[in-house]
């Protein structure tokens, strides 16, 4: 599938890549004009209010909704039973069900909905609803769901209440440790956290007179919306018409299709008016969707200069009450220990667990922030026990450009030896770290993140991203694009490389994105593919439209039309630029020659080398790397913690925007240093798993007070699949910045915290512990049993294997440099 | 046909001023000044982000100072002067923090942005070369979950700057990264 392009095909200087500039909704966002799902109101439009549960796990007996039906105002009344159909986001979970039909799993399951006149009355009915439960024993944890296969959240799973369980080996590990001059084990355990997008979800729908129905929602997924639309109100996709607005943040929350987006659809089906409903702030909290609590064991197994001969990474995921992305997130948790390091031989065991919580999913990194939690900090262990400096270590073993792992991705540029020595050089690396004074420490971690997902969501053949653009006669261009707005600037990529091939200005150029009426299907903003995905889409139409537009500009200019240049809003002469029109003209001459410009332009990702199950997760037509050195102050007395400063580089491929890739390097940080030293959905002990704090005064993210400073640097190493290079960078600044701070806090205070957050009572104990001739550590202490499917065995690549499962063969065979031996 | 009651007449009545604007609203009186002014005045670039005072997103200002819109009742409002994020530009002018921000992408997704130029707008008015320091003080009450702050930081210093008479191009680290 490789398309032949490649970073010389695209050199620069560029006129508009790689430029500073505003985004193309900046004026909008800075006045208040732009109009998020809230915002937005229709003649006649009803409020509408969900129900939730307030048991964590109960049968549903009775719903009694008359009285609720009798309140004046009411307009209709919704239960379960109108909607039958299940939905989900995967196409193996579809578990969640817009209202209970049976049975609630979490507090804060939807159980019913009104549709009234004002919020208010809309609030007050809800609450007069009455709901008759009958308590099923909860599951409150990952050893609870464990421990107890009854009674089971969901009827599906292998066993028990796993949802999910995967053992696949790639190489004999064992053999690897036997090979291996120092091996060692740890456990982890990473908290799980919530998004918290500063804006409310919110949807509107509206059904027409001509039985179509329309609904506006703050999402990030726009396509898959439409999809479980159809499915659950049993209409014609052709008939539904889903409106992406502007999303006030999403960071992965809003990528699920929900209960009160189809809600709210049924509720106009059956009033015949529009119907809007903005969630509370403790709403938001319960669909949640966000990082997977997560306990780990990690066995690796090195040679004394470091090199990992075995890795064995075992995952547990407390999942919440439903599926959401959870299979997709568990793969995740084993998919890219490979790419940062060069790992001979790699074997991953990872479960998830079905709890009575609010369900988890995709937040900022998906699924791999956790483990490379670990890895890192593990890394870190084995430099010291070695005597080595960790940054050499890492740069002795990097994993090589333009090659497979052991577990079949595909690496093409590779720019972290590069973020190594930026922040190795710019944190005073050498001179500081291990001779700070006690209570300072320095802290050093890497990772890598997909620039987008190889694989869809269901699965099929079609492109993952479609471009239309229309080229108007007086030189304005309109770019349709079904991706995703949510504060990433993904309409200004459209903008800047379209007008980067046209030769026009982004001021030219009118982006319509996130609507299934009138934009070809994007799938979404998520997995941080936008910029490669969608870019490619519209760099391939722009690209179609600069041919045909070329050709009637060289045939006027009478001109060969390899000759032609775009730039300045004309089309000239490369040899003349005198001799030229302008670019409307050129436009005017090509539609009386061919008809109405407009051209089409889609992205479809390279094949995975993978072919075994599971080989799904993981691939990416690119991966950005990042290397980051936290500095800590730790307070021996109290364990407070504070971080005064963080450098991170940033290997982004190729900066479509500096300005923009620095603002999400920040943002990346801002969110890693939330989840390492702050932020935790935290339940109440007892077995009523209520929330403790669904709220933003309560959960604690960074203030301006808390937030470090950030010495940014970005590395540009063009890959030859991204778009003039460009790589992803909303996501995969955020994964070293737990397990770096973590690193500080040891070099500050020879204790190891290996668990998030890193909370002042956790620094104490285990200083206590140290000072008691313990083992100064706080974290997990026990990884339990689970019962782990038949193992399926892939060889690497370098072991003679093409990517397929095979029968397990006894001997490991040599890593190819041995065997020149 | 269920006979149904019309509900009770019981709207409040104020007049205030909304960006130098005399207005009239009449509402139900529990309504909060968020409330009125995005649904009753249609001035929807005021956001909101938990509605319990927690967040700073619908941060407004009443007489000139920051107060969180969601915790003022609209009849509190009676003949006092509000500023809202609609007010900030002059004409068709960009407000210098506004031109800032745009620069400097300190509005990412650009919702809790309104609330945090009336709080920077404030911020300036009583000190026109405010330290990072007090810009982090200032600010500490909104919340913004896209930026971790620091281009925020960066495009007050920006606008400061300007408006104090100094045409200043904004620091190079801040748009490409140290070098």
């Amino acid at each position: 599938m490789d398309d032949g392009r490649s970073p010389s095909r695209h050199t620069p200087p560029f006129r508009v890549i790689g430029t500073p500039r505003w985004k193309i909704d900046a004026a909008p966002k800075v006045t208040g004009e732009t109009k998020f799902a809230d915002d937005l109101a229709l003649p006649r439009m009803l409020y509408a209010k969900i129900l939730r549960s307030t048991e964590p796990h109960a049968r549903v007996v009775r719903v009694d909704t008359s009285a609720a039906e009798r309140m004046n105002g009411v307009r209709a009344v919704l239960t379960g039973a109108a909607l039958p159909t299940p939905f989900g986001i995967l196409p193996v979970s579809q578990d969640e069900h817009a209202l209970a039909i049976d049975k609630v799993r979490f507090i804060g399951d939807p159980i019913a909905a009104v549709a009234a006149s004002t919020e208010e009355i809309a609030t007050d009915a809800a609450n007069a609803i009455e709901v008759e439960y009958e308590q099923l024993a909860t599951i409150a944890s990952i050893e609870d769901a464990v421990a107890s296969p009854e009674p089971r959240i969901h009827d599906y799973g292998p066993v028990g209440n796993f949802h999910k369980l995967i053992d696949v080996e790639f190489g004999d590990v064992d053999a690897g440790f036997s090979q291996s001059d120092y091996v060692r084990e740890d456990l982890f355990f990473y908290e799980g956290n919530t998004h918290l997008p500063m804006e409310q979800h919110a949807a509107l729908a509206d059904w027409s007179a001509d039985r179509k129905l329309t609904v506006w929602s703050s999402t990030q997924t726009p396509h898959y919306v439409h999809r479980a639309l159809a499915k659950v109100l049993g209409l014609a996709p052709a008939h539904i018409r889903v409106i992406a607005c502007p999303n006030g943040g999403g960071f992965g929350g809003k990528s699920d299709p929900f209960s009160h987006e189809i809600v709210v659809a049924k509720l106009a089906m059956l009033t015949g008016r529009p119907v809007k409903i903005t969630l509370t702030r403790e709403e938001v909290f319960y669909c949640h969707r966000g990082r997977h609590p997560t306990l780990m064991w990690v066995k690796t197994g090195v040679t004394n200069d470091g090199r990992i001969k075995g890795m064995h990474f075992r995952t547990l995921l407390d999942g919440g009450a439903y599926g959401s992305y959870g299979v997709a997130s568990t793969y995740y948790t084993g998919a890219l220990q490979t790419v940062t390091y060069q790992v001979e031989r790699y074997k991953f065991q990872g479960a998830r667990v079905f709890t009575n919580k609010a369900p988890c999913g995709p937040k900022r990194g998906h699924g791999t922030p956790q483990p490379r939690f670990a890895l890192e900090i593990q890394m870190d262990k084995i430099a010291e026990a070695l005597g080595q400096d960790p940054a050499e270590l890492r740069l002795r073993h990097l994993a090589p450009p333009n090659a497979l792992t052991a577990n079949y991705l595909s690496i093409g540029s590779m720019g972290l030896g590069e973020c190594i020595r930026k922040v190795v050089k710019a944190s005073g690396w050498n001179e500081r770290f291990r001779q700070l004074p006690d209570g300072r420490g320095l802290g050093l971690a890497c990772s890598s993140y997909i620039s987008g997902a190889g694989v869809a969501i269901y699965w099929n053949n079609m492109p993952h991203s479609g471009v239309q653009l229309k080229c108007d006669r007086g030189g304005g261009v309109t770019v349709f694009c079904g991706s995703t707005e949510i504060g990433q600037g993904s309409d200004s990529i459209l903008a800047y490389i379209v007008a980067e091939i046209l030769g026009i200005e982004p001021i030219d150029i009118r982006v319509v994105t996130a609507d299934t009426d009138l934009t070809p299907v994007d799938l979404g903003s998520y997995s941080s593919r936008v910029t490669l995905m969608t870019g490619n889409a519209a760099l391939q139409a722009a690209e179609r439209a600069r041919e045909i537009i070329g050709k009637a500009a060289a045939k006027k200019l009478e001109m060969s039309h390899d000759r032609i240049v775009f730039a300045d809003r004309r089309v000239f002469d490369a040899q003349d630029p005198e001799r030229g029109i302008s670019f409307a003209e050129a436009v005017q001459l090509a539609e009386a020659a061919e008809g109405t410009v407009g051209t089409v332009g889609s992205y479809t990702p390279p094949n995975s080398a993978g072919k075994y199950r599971g080989a799904g997760v993981g691939p990416s037509p690119a991966y950005s790397y990042s290397a980051a050195v936290a500095e800590v102050e730790v307070d021996g007395d109290t364990g407070i913690l504070r971080v005064p400063r963080i450098w991170i580089a940033h290997d982004a491929g190729r900066c479509i925007n500096p300005v923009n890739v620095i603002g999400q390097v920040e943002g990346s940080v801002y969110m890693g240093l939330g989840e390492a030293i702050m932020e935790e959905m935290a339940y109440r002990g007892n077995r009523n798993v209520v929330h403790k704090i669904p709220s933003l005064l309560e959960y604690k993210s960074p203030t301006t007070l808390e937030m470090c400073d950030v010495v940014t640097y970005i590395v540009e190493d063009p890959d030859a699949k991204g778009p003039f290079g460009a790589k992803e960078v909303g996501q995969g600044p955020l994964l070293p910045v737990p397990p770096a701070i973590a690193n500080a806090v040891y070099d500050a205070v020879g204790v190891r915290i290996d668990e998030i957050p890193i909370t002042p009572d956790k620094v104490v104990k285990a200083l206590k512990r140290k000072t008691a001739g313990q083992t100064p550590r706080f974290g997990p202490s026990a990884f339990p049993a689970v019962p782990w499917p038949e193992t399926i065995h892939v060889p690497p690549p370098w072991e003679g294997g093409d990517g397929r499962a095979v029968e397990p063969v006894t001997a490991g065979t040599a890593f190819p440099e041995e065997r020149q031996h | 046909m269920v006979k149904r009651k019309p509900p009770l007449p019981a709207k409040a009545h104020i007049r205030l001023v909304v960006n130098d604007e005399a207005v009239e609203a009449s509402f139900a009186p529990h309504k909060t000044l968020l409330e009125i002014l995005r649904e009753d005045l249609g001035l929807t670039g005021t956001k909101h982000g938990c509605e319990l005072g927690e967040c700073g997103t619908c941060t407004v200002l009443l007489e000139g100072h920051p107060v969180l819109s969601c915790l003022v009742l609209g009849l509190a409002c009676e003949g006092k002067h509000v500023r809202t994020v609609e007010g900030m530009r002059h004409g068709p002018d960009l407000h210098p923090l506004q031109e800032a921000f745009a620069e400097l992408g300190a509005a990412q997704c650009g919702y809790c942005t309104p609330g945090i130029l009336l709080t920077a707008e404030a911020l300036l008015e009583a000190n026109s070369a405010p330290t990072r320091d007090e810009i982090k003080l200032a600010l500490s009450g909104n919340l913004c979950r896209c930026t971790g702050y620091i281009k925020i930081y960066e495009a007050v210093e920006l606008a400061a700057s300007r408006m104090r008479g100094d045409p200043t191009t904004p620091p190079e680290e801040a748009i490409y990264g140290r070098r």
